[in-house]
């Protein structure tokens, strides 16, 4: 197979408008003779669902949830950016595209990400216009943040809840849309499979989760924005029930799989405080600004600190090693998140952690709250020093937090085209769930602008060219397909709730979580990886083997639904090793020990690994192909990226 | 291994949990023993203890919802000791952490009640009732694409932070559950304040506030007494002047109502 990425010709910035106008459209009439299945309803999919039901498509959207508003994009804290350059502080379409190449650590797609940030101007227009209220300056303008891997200040946000207002936002646009009857919505229904006719992608197969039920759904082309897959390492700052089902039913049915091994891991959450932990919490990255990073100087100092010896105060200044400012002088504590993350487990894996686990280093603002006062400090992080006061009892005013790197975000996903179809022929890709624009590691606020800029601004005219090359006739769930398909969700779920064994779902998601962090986590090297891979194989076999479940498949089942998706991240698990390994190099968020400069930083090796990684399933138990699509950077010049 | 405080003692806990198969089924409270709880854990640890306990004995685990784990998202939803989201003020259930507990303690965990809220299944109930007032009229009518720039409709700061305030609300349901009359006026005044603030909600203001009261009504919620139990129970602190706002731009619609129903 060779990968068409289908980059129309053509200067960068005219990529987009001549693409636009060069797409073949459907015409008024036509277009509600056309049904197009939307599953997942964040900002990718919301907004995907409402902007398409808007041009006169009979949308069918579905959500695990039991609204759409509770998408795990809400959780999104800090921002969105956007090219408007209101700030009159030099940015600009071309610089807002170059920082993202290079904070990804050119490993994206150059056309891609040159219009995403064309459009990012046109999202908060539009999200102004739906009643987002975003933060603004006295003057009643819009006002902006500067977040991580930037020099500009272009980062729109609505206090610490910006995803939630977003998501809201496009909540009510497809809310509009169901109230118009052009959206159909199904809540707690989950997607367990997609229906393939004759190389195209037809239709999906559903369990209505309060029922059991499960239905067959036709349709002209299906969009899946179902989300990222970090809870493949159990533990992580992704909502509970994130999970890479969907993508990853989609990928066994023919849809590539792309840089499965980019994962970005966030330099500061609130440490795991023991193994009943079931997820982690972020702690926004804007810390940074005011905190200082440290640990003590002496391994001896960190155990009895983590004893109970000795108290954090009764550590001397000059004992402390603000680690970060030592190494990186020039960014000091402000480090891009892979170099943050890295440096705090080195740390650690000296014997310099803190806490009672060791596995934790200090955030401190001691001085930030000397030179400018506790109230200063209340105004500007208050939330975030509530939100730390309520999950660990320790009050930050007084003691420094501890913090630690947690599995945040996956750059890897389904690959697509330049229209953000996958390959298979009528299945599209958008948001977290398809790998397009991050490259290996994504910068702050630029995942809710990529959700939103595929829902609202691309898959409306992208779908349409396919649509318009695809009789109006309508799809039904006559052929036999959509019987075999569901015979075969049917076979799985019953074959899940047979074994009788003795290991819950979440024991085998928590095994699996360690062996992903250990050798899969914030630096990985071969013979990890390998050890890995055999581990993931046999602790795949033990779930088929040892799996504890108890109901039918006819009631709210939650542990049979977490089974379903745990048996696929032990799959997807497999790949993120095998795609590691494949990669010898380092790269944002993939950290190779063999492949590092002499002073410990990442090594890429442009001449051999420019290229995205697209993995094809060839059958259970079989080895995944590696197809590769070469990356041509023509605007952007490759250089090792430098913080000190 | 607490991470904050080694000496936190584990706990022994009753708990009282209200058990129904599905929303057709008679529920009923029963009693289970958990043992060794952190005070470091979240409520929702705690039970995600009792559930694998129950599934590895061959139990059905208590189905309950969540998601976020963060405050944020509003699926957590449970009723403890008789009060929504248990008895720390300003915090959803999943926020809410063991150390509020003390060992020996004894918990009533319920679903919300409310007609308009049926149980699903244990904990679990449908508050699709929410997205369907929303639905009636809880947005700003514009399409994708031709809006003007975000710059060319400045909002005053404290008018822009006061709709911000409101759009906050997670769509928990707790403002109901904690209601005697179980009447959503908290939920829908949340949406009907921020959008009647906005310039951007200028256009559809009355028909918006007339047609989210009227879904809200053939929803089945209560009415509103004025009593505030739903405020001092929100999570997220919605406040009673959206009420007020609510019952203002009701009248004042009705007064001079463009809906010719
Ligand atoms: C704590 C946190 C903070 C963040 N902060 C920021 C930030 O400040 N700025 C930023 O830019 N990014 C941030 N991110 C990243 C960003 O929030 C996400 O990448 C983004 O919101 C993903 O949106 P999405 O629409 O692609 O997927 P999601 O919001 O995850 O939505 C997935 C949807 O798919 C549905 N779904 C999934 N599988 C199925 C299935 N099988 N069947 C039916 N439905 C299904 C779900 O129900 C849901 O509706 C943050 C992430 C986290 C974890
Ligand atoms: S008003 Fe408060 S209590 Fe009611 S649904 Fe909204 S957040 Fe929950
Ligand atoms: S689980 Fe999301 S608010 Fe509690």
């Amino acid at each position: 197979m060779i990968l068409d990425s289908k980059i129309p010709e053509g200067p960068i910035a005219e990529k987009w408008e001549k693409h636009k106008f060069n797409v073949k459209l459907v015409n008024p009439a036509n277009k509600r003779k056309y049904d197009i299945i939307v599953v997942g309803t964040g900002l990718a999919g919301a907004s995907a669902a409402a902007s398409l039901a808007e041009l006169g498509y009979n949308v069918k959207a579905f959500t695990f949830h039991d609204s759409p508003r509770r998408a795990h994009s809400i959780a999104a804290q800090g921002g969105i950016n956007a090219a408007k350059n209101y700030q009159n502080d030099g940015d600009s379409i071309f610089r807002l595209f170059y920082d993202t190449v290079k904070g990804g650590d050119y490993r994206a797609r150059e056309a891609n990400v040159y219009r995403l940030a064309q459009v990012s101007v046109n999202i908060i227009d539009q999200c102004v216009a739906q009643g987002v209220p975003f933060a603004r300056e006295y003057g009643g303008l819009l006002a902006n943040r500067s977040f991580g891997g930037a020099q500009v200040s272009r980062t729109f946000y609505a206090r610490g809840q910006t995803g939630q207002q977003l998501l809201l936002g496009a909540y009510s646009a497809l809310s509009r849309q169901v109230a118009y009857g052009k959206v159909k919505l199904y809540t707690r229904t989950e997607m367990l499979d997609v229906v393939v006719i004759d190389g195209k992608a037809r239709g999906i197969i559903t369990r209505n989760l309060i029922t059991g039920e499960i239905q067959q759904h036709s349709a002209h082309a299906v969009v899946l924005a179902t989300g990222g897959y970090g809870n493949v390492f159990y533990l992580s700052t992704n909502a509970k029930y994130s999970n890479a089902t969907a993508a990853w039913r989609a990928h066994k049915k023919g849809a590539l799989f792309a840089n499965p091994c980019f994962t970005q891991i966030h330099p500061t959450c609130i440490p795991v405080s023991g193994d009943y932990q079931s997820k982690l919490t972020l702690m926004s990255e804007s810390l940074r600004n005011d905190g200082r990073v440290w640990v003590p100087k002496e391994k001896a100092t960190a155990e009895r600190l983590r004893k109970g010896e000795i108290r954090v105060s009764d550590i001397a200044e000059e004992d402390r090693d603000y680690f970060l400012e030592r190494k990186y002088p020039a960014f000091g504590n402000l480090v891009p998140r892979d170099v943050a993350s890295r440096n705090a487990k080195m740390m650690c894996d000296e014997g310099r952690g803190v806490g009672s686990s060791g596995l934790a280093v200090f955030l401190d603002f001691a001085d930030a709250i000397k030179r400018n006062g506790a109230d200063w400090v209340s105004q500007k992080y208050g939330n975030l020093f509530d939100m730390y006061a309520k999950i660990t009892g320790e009050n930050p005013y007084e003691q420094p937090m501890r913090i630690y790197p947690a599995v945040h975000y996956t750059m890897g996903g389904l690959w697509v085209d330049y229209n953000l179809q996958t390959t298979v022929p009528g299945l599209y890709a958008t948001g977290e769930c398809n790998f397009s624009d991050h490259g290996a590691n994504r910068l702050g606020a630029s995942a809710l602008m990529q959700g939103l800029a595929d829902g609202y601004f691309v898959i409306p005219y992208t779908i349409g060219d396919y649509l318009a090359q695809t009789p109006p006739t309508p799809v039904t769930t006559q052929h036999p397909a959509f019987a075999e398909a569901e015979a075969e969700v049917r076979a799985r779920i019953q074959q899940l709730l047979s074994i009788n064994g003795t290991r819950t779902p979440d024991d085998f998601h928590k095994q699996l979580g360690q062996i992903m962090w250990e050798y899969c986590g914030m630096a990985r090297n071969a013979e990890g990886l390998r050890h890995a891979k055999q581990e993931i194989q046999k602790l795949r076999q033990a779930f088929w083997s040892d799996l504890k479940l108890v109901g039918t498949s006819e009631e709210l089942n939650q542990a049979l639904e977490k089974a379903g998706r745990v048996a696929d991240f032990l799959e997807l698990g497999e790949l993120m090793v095998d795609d590691a390994l494949d990669r010898n190099e380092s790269c944002g968020g993939h950290f190779r020990e063999e492949y590092q400069t002499p002073e410990g930083e990442a090594l890429r090796d442009d001449d051999n690994y420019a290229y995205v990684a697209a993995w094809q399933y060839t059958g259970d138990n079989q080895p995944e192909v590696l197809i590769k699509e070469d990356l041509q950077f023509e605007n952007v010049k490759l250089t090792q990226r430098s913080y000190k | 291994m607490a991470g904050s405080n080694p000496n936190a003692k584990p706990m022994n806990l009753t708990l009282k949990v209200w058990r129904q198969k599905n929303r057709n089924a008679d529920g009923q409270i029963v009693d289970y023993q958990v043992k060794d709880i952190s005070p470091e854990m979240s409520f929702l640890e705690m039970l995600d203890v009792l559930n694998e306990d129950l599934l590895r004995r061959g139990d059905d685990p208590v189905a309950f919802d969540h998601d976020c784990r963060e405050g944020i998202c509003g699926s957590c939803n449970l009723f403890i000791n008789g009060r929504a989201h248990g008895p720390e003020a300003g915090t959803t259930t999943c926020q809410l952490h063991m150390r509020k507990f003390s060992d020996g303690d004894t918990i009533t965990i319920e679903p919300w009640r409310a007609n308009a809220f049926p149980v699903n299944k244990d904990l679990s109930v449908d508050r699709s009732a929410f997205d369907r007032i929303i639905q009636a009229g809880g947005y700003v009518s514009v399409n994708t694409g031709g809006v003007p720039d975000g710059n060319e409709i400045p909002i005053p700061k404290d008018i822009a932070d006061r709709a911000f305030e409101a759009a906050t609300c997670i769509a928990c349901g707790a403002c109901v559950a904690a209601c005697k009359n179980a009447s959503a006026m908290l939920f829908v005044s949340a949406k009907v304040s921020q959008l009647a603030l906005l310039p951007q909600g200028q256009v559809e203001r009355k028909t918006r506030v007339e047609n989210m009261v009227a879904q809200m009504d053939k929803e089945g919620f209560g009415a509103c007494s004025n009593i505030g139990s739903c405020a001092a129970e929100c999570p997220v602190g919605i406040s009673l002047e959206n009420i007020a706002i609510l019952n203002r731009e009701f009248l004042s619609a009705k007064a001079t109502s463009n809906n010719l129903a």
